[in-house]
């Protein structure tokens, strides 16, 4: 194999696995806080790449403007969900939590169908994203370079809000002990709405990045993309936040892989997300750095 | 301090509280003791509004029924639960610092406080507290409930599952505490050691008050003793 052709995938497979890594952050998150997997999250996703969308062809905005838009409304519209769906519902049964948050992916979907159309949207990628840079053969472009370079950021942000910050050591705590973090004289429901709102805002970035490279946005587009970030944190180890980013890559590299030097399994490049979701439940039910959750008392 | 009327207890039809008074003035150390199941632990639960529960509880002159249990512990009440309940998944340190979630300005000062008080858990600060025996797992559970700098501490069942000489540490910091000006209402099976260093107790069965009174007045009774005391 060419040795600048398998570089290149690899730039490939990161830029793609930082997006799922991203979205599979939210994911893995709120299932922490509240063992709920949220079926609505790949669907504030797509209302953050919206929001992104309308923020620069709509209100003109410039360019990082509009992401801050949508990080920011993303993560409103994710606390909301919590406050008004998921709260009513902290002591109902977990299967009452899963088929609300069905119920909000839905509404979102078509609420976003009937008010702006399911045609795709072509997305406003500013100029500068797009200019291609070459090095030693390599060929990528701006954007394809950003996106895994945010996304490291933004996950050493997130590290170190959860292990040196009272409130991600609070969120940590909740993971395992609800009760005991009320008897801090801490909200556990302020913690989670906290959470929802990280989450949120990471699935917006994530959002726009996919904007960015396959430049459309178009209601439905958190369906696939949201079942495979699902996949990526369940493969990583669904409570862990490295686990998601870890299985954000494997998934990433897994896809580009397959269509670069498979292709005539190209077409099958979806399935292959759900296949190692399948091989990990079973064999490694807790993914590759999944948290004991035995001993939590939840 | 704290005075309790009428408090019921539910889960579900079961009434595990069937209407007790209690209360506990300040400086003071009380007790309540009974067997398994006599709705001790119903009891901190519910002055703590983490069970259904209905009655009334002033706390330092406010009603605080309607109160939520995170906002019970900003007012000074802290609870050191059963079974100790230490965030096994952070390290020692980072327990504390929960402990004074709400107490940000005096967390340095409280955390080397407590590792005076307890050298044992300084040594262990770095390590995750799911690593710790149960006698550090409990001094850990007291030292971050007093980071809240509650004015009433309570504990239950503190000697649970510990070795007697760990009980005996253990009631001796409750006795140093008390002597610091913090007021305690402790539960526990081991009658006879609370009794030791209560001021005043209640012998709670079926969820009922069976009897009270000056704790060292109960052990001195023979009565008590035969009937609650295990001899």
């Amino acid at each position: 194999m060419d040795f600048t052709v398998f570089m290149q995938q690899m730039v490939n497979g990161f830029s793609l696995g930082s997006m799922y890594a991203l979205i599979a952050i939210g994911y893995t998150m709120v299932y922490g806080v509240l063992r709920l997997i949220n079926f609505a999250h790949g669907d504030i996703m797509m209302v953050g790449a919206f929001l992104g969308y309308f923020g620069v062809s709509i209100l003109g905005l410039p360019f990082p403007a509009a992401v801050l838009l949508a990080v920011v409304g993303s993560a409103a519209l994710g606390m909301l969900t919590d406050k008004i769906a998921y709260r009513p519902l902290r002591s109902a049964p977990k299967i009452s939590l899963l088929i609300t948050a069905i119920g909000i992916s839905f509404f979102l979907e078509n609420a976003f169908n009937v008010f702006f159309g399911g045609t795709p949207r072509a997305f406003p990628v500013p100029e500068y994203m797009e200019i291609i840079l070459s090095l030693g053969g390599l060929t990528f472009s701006v954007a394809s370079l950003m996106v895994p370079i945010v996304t490291l950021i933004l996950l050493a942000i997130i590290l170190w809000i959860l292990f040196k910050t009272k409130y991600g050591m609070a969120i940590r705590a909740l993971a395992f002990d609800v009760n005991t973090v009320n008897l801090m004289g801490i909200d556990a429901n302020r913690i989670i709405m906290i959470v929802f709102g990280i989450g949120s805002a990471l699935a917006a970035v994530g959002g726009i990045f996919w904007a960015v490279n396959y430049p459309s946005v178009e209601p439905m587009m958190g369906v696939l993309i949201g079942l495979k970030a699902f996949a990526a944190a369940v493969v990583g180890g669904i409570g862990s936040v490295a686990g998601a980013v870890i299985g954000g890559f494997i998934i990433g590299f897994t896809e580009v892989v397959v269509v670069a030097f498979l292709p005539e399994y190209g077409g099958y490049k979806d399935a292959f997300a759900f296949v190692l979701l399948i091989l990990v439940l079973l064999f490694k039910p807790t993914g590759i750095l999944g948290l004991n959750f035995d001993k939590s008392r939840f | 301090m704290i005075s309790v009327k009428d408090l019921h207890v539910y889960y579900g039809l079961i009434e595990a509280v069937k209407g007790i008074d209690f209360k506990v003035d300040e400086g003071k150390i009380v007790s309540l003791i009974g067997s398994n199941g006599a709705g001790k632990t119903s009891t901190l639960e519910a002055v703590l509004n983490s069970v259904k529960r209905s009655g009334e509880i002033i706390f330092s002159g406010y009603d605080i029924v309607n109160h939520k249990t995170h906002s019970l512990v900003q007012r000074g009440l802290a609870l050191v639960p059963e079974g100790r309940r230490v965030f096994i998944n952070l390290t020692v340190e980072d327990n504390l610092r929960m402990g004074a979630f709400n107490n940000d300005e005096n967390y340095a000062r409280l955390r080397d406080a407590m590792y005076k008080l307890f050298p044992r858990i300084k040594e262990k600060r770095n390590q995750m507290a799911g690593t710790l025996s149960g006698g550090e797992q409990q001094m850990l559970a007291i030292s971050r409930a007093l980071m809240s700098e509650p004015k009433l501490l309570m504990l239950d069942e503190p000697s649970l599952g510990l070795a007697p000489k760990i009980v005996g540490e253990v009631f001796e910091t409750i006795v140093k505490l008390k002597e610091e000006g913090i007021t305690i209402l402790l539960v526990e099976q081991n009658a006879f050691a609370a009794l030791k260093i209560s001021d005043y107790a209640y012998v709670l069965e079926n969820g009922k008050i069976a009897m009270e009174g000056i704790a060292s007045q109960m052990i001195g009774d023979d009565e008590i003793r035969k009937k609650y005391l295990g001899g």
